[in-house]
């Protein structure tokens, strides 16, 4: 790993966390319960990238595994989020 | 484990910063726009191109880097893309409920019992 492309991959980082930080200003100070749930889907999308890039610098293959269990556990929550704001229950 | 050339470098670190800028673009939308319907369009910037640039930087470099073809980081965007259309699908139809027992300007139901 060259200099170079290592602080590539920490900016790339860094404009990840950046983001995620203006998700989480809408994720408290969202007007709605929908906006919420859509900012909390937008960080879970964030933080697995982080997972992705973190694997590029270290040059391990074993973060894809973490990337696809973040993935899978965002949709779920997500998923479970809006249908109880539909329906006032998650599991009918 | 083979050592990498330097333009293979350039064009990872041009794929993984322009994933970085459209996850900020993403993320200042989020923040900026007015209404949640106008809102519920910048993730999905984060979601395809950005998912995208991040795995076809990770599938160069972890070729060159091993001297075979590694595509299985593609996986992570087959997911995405299977995911990402239902909790944006059910989010809109939570809001549009939302919206509606609120009493706000929204389009009415089409029929009884489907939002």
């Amino acid at each position: 790993m060259s200099l170079f492309l290592s602080a590539a991959t920490y900016v790339t980082v860094g404009c990840y966390a950046l983001a995620m930080a203006i998700a989480l200003w809408r994720m408290l100070w969202g007007p709605s319960a929908q906006d919420r749930v859509l900012a909390l889907d937008f960080v879970y999308v964030n933080g697995m990238l982080v997972i992705l890039v973190l694997g590029i610098r270290y040059a391990s293959q074993m973060y894809f595994e973490a990337a696809l269990l973040i993935a899978l556990f965002g949709f779920v929550s997500s998923a479970a989020m809006a249908k109880f704001l539909l329906r006032g229950e998650a599991i009918e | 484990m083979n050592t990498v050339p330097l333009w293979i470098e350039v064009a990872v670190a041009a794929l993984l910063l322009t994933s970085g800028m459209l996850s900020l673009a993403a993320a200042l939308g989020l923040a900026r726009l007015k209404t949640f319907f106008q809102r519920m369009h910048p993730p999905a910037l984060a979601s395809t191109c950005g998912a995208w640039c991040v795995t076809l930087g990770s599938v160069v470099y972890f070729s060159v880097l091993e001297g075979r073809l590694t595509v299985y980081a593609l996986v992570v965007n087959v997911l995405v893309a299977l995911t990402a259309p239902v909790t944006t699908t059910l989010l809109a139809r939570a809001a549009l409920f939302r919206k509606r027992q609120a009493g706000e300007d929204v389009p009415p139901a089409l029929s009884k019992g489907i939002d």
